[in-house]
């Protein structure tokens, strides 16, 4: 599919509003529909879109192997960090009340950085699936 | 949806399964769109249709078959499922109707959530305040599934290719 013109212009136009979309679903989530599993999985389809149109390798150079394989990390220490701060500034495991003054912005910034967590996690699990089993296959070549 | 299970069961050709089951995940996000569960659609819809999709297709093209022949006739796998789904439907006879709001699920922890969720963390999407906050442990838990379910598909094809190195 890489020497498909139509199929390469249209991928370029799309993907920027795939990645807002993404965006708006992790940070909406607190109002709408939406939270870091589904942004997560978004964001890796972007990815797996722009390596199925543009070949497994130029996937690789955007998203190397390395950031993917920290981003399954990072996410969970993420939201285990998150946990660990309310031990330390006195409260229980995972509790937000004590992340500000107010328990309600408390609240906020603990559901906040814990959606970033799972949207890390999930976008590096699922694209690090996905390299694995392309690469096997060879999908582009 | 139920000619979509039908054609699944029936058709050999693999890609066409693959399509046909990415159809019914869509036609089963619309169901929970349906039923008010938005959040648990999207996720059908980008999980269930969009990736599981992809990597189906990923695991077609390592197999490289494009029929599937049936060895036994299926008349014993029929008739457990077939009782199983019957033994299912007896028991949802025991279940409160859909939406009764005196259902022992509606009447323990939920009306806390509820009315005290968006005064307490400020979130009015209650799915989330549950899942990121009252239930922050489970989700904690999930994240770590699915990072072990990656780390886990590392280890077993990274053994594989460098086990097919070897006799290089």
């Amino acid at each position: 599919m890489k020497r498909d013109l139509i199929l390469r212009v249209v991928a370029k136009v799309f993907l920027p509003f795939i990645l807002v979309f993404a965006l708006y679903v992790q940070f909406h989530g607190d109002f709408g529909p939406g939270g870091g599993f589904q942004a997560g999985v978004i964001i890796a389809a972007a990815v797996v879109f722009y390596a199925l149109i543009y070949g497994l390798a130029n996937a690789r150079r955007l998203v190397p192997e390395r950031v993917v394989e920290s981003m399954m990390a990072a996410g969970v220490l993420i939201y285990a960090g998150v946990g660990l701060m309310g031990l330390v500034l006195g409260g229980n495991f995972l509790d937000y009340f004590v992340l500000d003054r107010d328990p309600v912005a408390g609240q906020h910034r603990g559901i906040f950085w814990v959606e970033v967590g799972v949207a890390v996690t999930v976008s590096g699990v699922m694209l690090k699936i996905f390299y694995m089993f392309a690469d096997r296959g060879r999908m582009d070549e | 949806m139920a000619v979509a299970v039908v054609v699944l069961a029936r058709v050999r050709n693999l890609f066409a399964v693959i399509v046909l089951s990415g159809l019914y995940s869509f036609l089963m996000a619309t169901v929970l769109v349906a039923l008010d569960a938005v959040d648990v659609a999207m996720t059908e819809a980008s999980v269930g249709a969009g990736i599981s999709t992809v990597l189906l297709l990923g695991a077609l093209h390592l197999c490289k078959s494009e029929e599937a022949k049936p060895v036994h006739k299926p008349w014993l796998p029929l008739t457990v499922s077939v009782v199983c789904g019957l033994l299912l439907v007896y028991g949802s006879l025991g279940l409160p109707a859909f939406s009764d709001p005196f259902a022992p699920i509606h009447t323990h922890v939920v009306p806390r959530y509820l009315n005290e969720g968006p005064k307490e963390t400020g979130v009015p999407n209650v799915v989330t305040a549950v899942l990121a906050s009252y239930r922050g442990y489970d989700t904690l838990g999930e994240t770590t599934v699915v990072f072990t379910a990656g780390a886990g598909v590392v280890a077993l094809l990274r053994r594989r290719r460098s086990r097919k190195e070897q006799p290089k």
